[in-house]
């Protein structure tokens, strides 16, 4: 985890960065003047970065949310891996074409457990970034993870999605291996899984790039992510025509975590360290953890036919229209 | 109206075509009792948009909305579908009783319920979804079909739940389900609602599959986005009408990703059937028997 002044900050994050500059000019004011103690004033300005994270995040726009999200010291699925599991062993590879490094995977011991943990990877730095394709992954990143998900299934061990992706890869040779049908099955075989399936959106959550990993028994959102159809800038240029609504965009969407768990569209929030996953990263690790083994409890008690059927009846019920009162419903023929 | 052509411009037209002619005898047409209909070419003259070929609206219709001279499958309807398909043109539509609400008061130029008001005055359409059942050659079957015409085809919830009680009906009644899409990919408008329709309608497929019912996808031009990343794609079979758009990301995403021009006949179903995503193309006016066959064959 980046330190000042490695920490890099966000517009609206600008009043911390500025209590930092403070710390700063005081310690160095401390050891020009020893005879004067700073420390009470410096502990005061520290507690007060607290406060100033808390009191930012606590009026954040949706838009701002989205740019939390994307935070570029924000913890990706590895680092999770690292904080809460022992014993990772990645496994490359759709055993058919390639090997894609937006979609990482493989077994880990969770807790005293062997669990499956599959998700999209994103890069700190350029170079990275651009290995990991910015986390959109490609037909071979959604058939890797179906073959780590049968993988797991084979040998009754839950499963762990980690979505953090801006969409999938909406390029020419995505096309022709069929991004489409790659998604689509993976949708089609996550609902009839016989394993726990638990689903976290620990960053992005766009489209069906996010879905082709993210059915579950339990989805669940962290506090500072977004998940929706489409991402602002994308529903920004399509319905606006231009990509300066995003704002309003993210807005319209109702993409916030708070609304998706009012909807009942997500299963729970997970709560992030005072300002964003991204000031601790062992303390985000640990409110996951929590998080997950409590579900993985609950879940575990159920067969897989029963979770199976409970998956299928609750995306079932997700959606909502009116009755047309003066239309008569005509009597299905028989003949 | 009548006189788009005089009588020499018409000959010079004839010979340049060599197909067309003033006397064609013309059968009592196999569409006749469906009138007026929406997305129908209007007026009495039709220009092929491939290759400029002239006919007229009631040569085309008597044709399936297929161009006679380069077989381009015109954009049609789920009306024109269903009297394509279902024997004498007898159907009963089914789940026509729901309709999309605006619950998230979502705004872009104008409001969603806005935008469903205008076309519910529009056209008679509830919404991009049409559900049938009927006779395919004395076979029984049901048929979802979506109308472009409604928000480009787009998947939103009332689709999600038209498709789930099509498909609890073939369950119930032990009917094979095909549904023809025609669609841009999900309804924005319904933000992550309409994402949430591809599980909803996997679920729903999930449930045929264990019943043992073919489920037909056919795709039609354009088919797009959450349509073929669900459903769309995940046929017992797979086929699509000939030059259809099929394809996740649209054309103008992929070029502005990739920056380059898109290699031409990319995202057709010629495209697709060579990458191994499609069963096999078919011409419209092959549908309604290969489908009375592949009923027959899945059954016996």
């Amino acid at each position: 985890m980046p330190q000042y002044p490695n920490r890099q900050f966000l517009d609206f994050e600008q009043p911390i960065k500025d209590l930092y500059e403070q710390i700063e000019q005081t310690k160095k004011l401390a050891e020009k003047n020893q005879k004067i103690d700073y420390s009470s004033t410096i502990s005061q300005l520290e507690s007060s970065i607290v406060d100033k994270r808390k009191e930012i995040t606590e009026h954040l726009t949706p838009w701002q949310r989205v740019q939390l999200s994307r935070h570029p010291d924000r913890p990706y699925m590895l680092k999770y891996i690292e904080k809460m599991t022992t014993n990772f062993i990645e496994c490359h590879g759709d055993r058919n074409f390639a090997d894609d490094k937006a979609m990482i995977g493989g077994f880990a011991d969770l807790d005293g457990e062997t669990v499956m943990l599959i998700g999209q990877q994103k890069g700190h730095t350029t170079k990275m970034r651009q290995l990991r394709n910015f986390g959109m992954a490609k037909p071979e990143g959604y058939r890797k993870a179906l073959r780590l998900m049968r993988l797991a299934e084979k040998f009754d061990k839950p499963i762990i999605t980690f979505i953090d992706t801006p969409g999938a890869y909406p390029g020419l040779e995505g096309e022709e291996r069929g991004q489409g049908e790659a998604i689509a099955r993976n949708i089609f075989e996550m609902i009839r899984l016989k394993v726990p399936v638990i689903c976290i959106i620990i960053g992005e959550g766009a489209s069906g790039g996010a879905l082709g990993i993210g059915v579950g028994d339990r989805v669940l959102m962290m506090e500072n992510t977004w998940y929706t159809v489409i991402s602002p800038e994308g529903c920004s240029s399509i319905l606006w025509r231009s990509v300066d609504k995003k704002e309003t965009a993210a807005e319209q969407l109702k993409l916030t975590s708070i609304d998706m768990k009012g909807f009942g569209l997500v299963d729970e929030i997970v709560p992030e360290p005072i300002g964003g996953a991204h000031w601790d990263y062992v303390e985000a690790a640990e409110l996951l953890k929590k998080v997950i083994l409590t579900n993985l409890k609950e879940i575990k008690k159920h067969s897989p036919k029963v979770r199976i059927n409970k998956r299928i009846e609750k995306f079932g019920k997700m959606g909502f229209w009116e009755a047309i009162p003066t239309t008569e419903i005509p009597a299905i023929a028989s003949e | 109206m009548d006189n788009i052509f005089t009588g020499l411009e018409e000959d010079a037209h004839q010979e340049e075509t060599g197909r067309r002619s003033w006397f064609k005898r013309r059968k009592k047409g196999i569409l006749t009792t469906t009138a007026e209909k929406k997305e129908t070419p209007e007026g009495l003259w039709n220009k092929c948009p491939e290759c400029n070929f002239i006919s007229t609206t009631s040569d085309l219709k008597e044709a399936l909305f297929v161009c006679a001279k380069c077989n381009y499958h015109h954009r049609i309807g789920s009306d024109e579908y269903f009297d394509i398909i279902f024997d004498e043109q007898v159907f009963t539509e089914m789940f026509d009783d729901i309709r999309s609400v605006d619950m998230l008061h979502f705004t872009d130029l104008k409001s969603y319920q806005k935008r469903l008001d205008d076309i519910h005055s529009k056209t008679d359409l509830k919404d991009s979804m049409r559900v049938a059942t009927g006779n395919v050659n004395g076979e029984g079957l049901v048929v979802a079909c979506m109308d472009f015409e409604f928000i480009g085809g787009s998947l939103g919830s009332v689709m999600g739940e038209k498709f789930s009680r099509a498909v609890d009906y073939c369950i119930a009644n032990k009917l094979p389900f095909m549904v023809i899409s025609k669609s841009g990919g999900a309804r924005m408008m319904e933000s992550a609602f309409s994402l949430m329709q591809m599980a909803k309608t996997s679920g729903k497929l999930s449930q045929l599959a264990d019943a043992q019912l073919p489920y037909f996808s056919l795709l039609t031009d354009p088919t797009f986005g959450g349509i073929s990343a669900s459903f769309g794609m995940l046929g017992d079979l797979n086929f699509a009408e000939p030059g259809a758009l099929i394809g996740f990301a649209g054309p103008r995403v992929i070029k502005e990703t990739i920056k380059k021009d898109l290699p031409p006949g990319f995202q057709r179903s010629e495209f697709l059937i060579e990458h191994g995503f499609l069963d096999f193309i078919l011409d419209r006016k092959d549908l309604k028997n290969k489908l009375s066959q592949l009923i027959t064959l899945f059954r016996n």
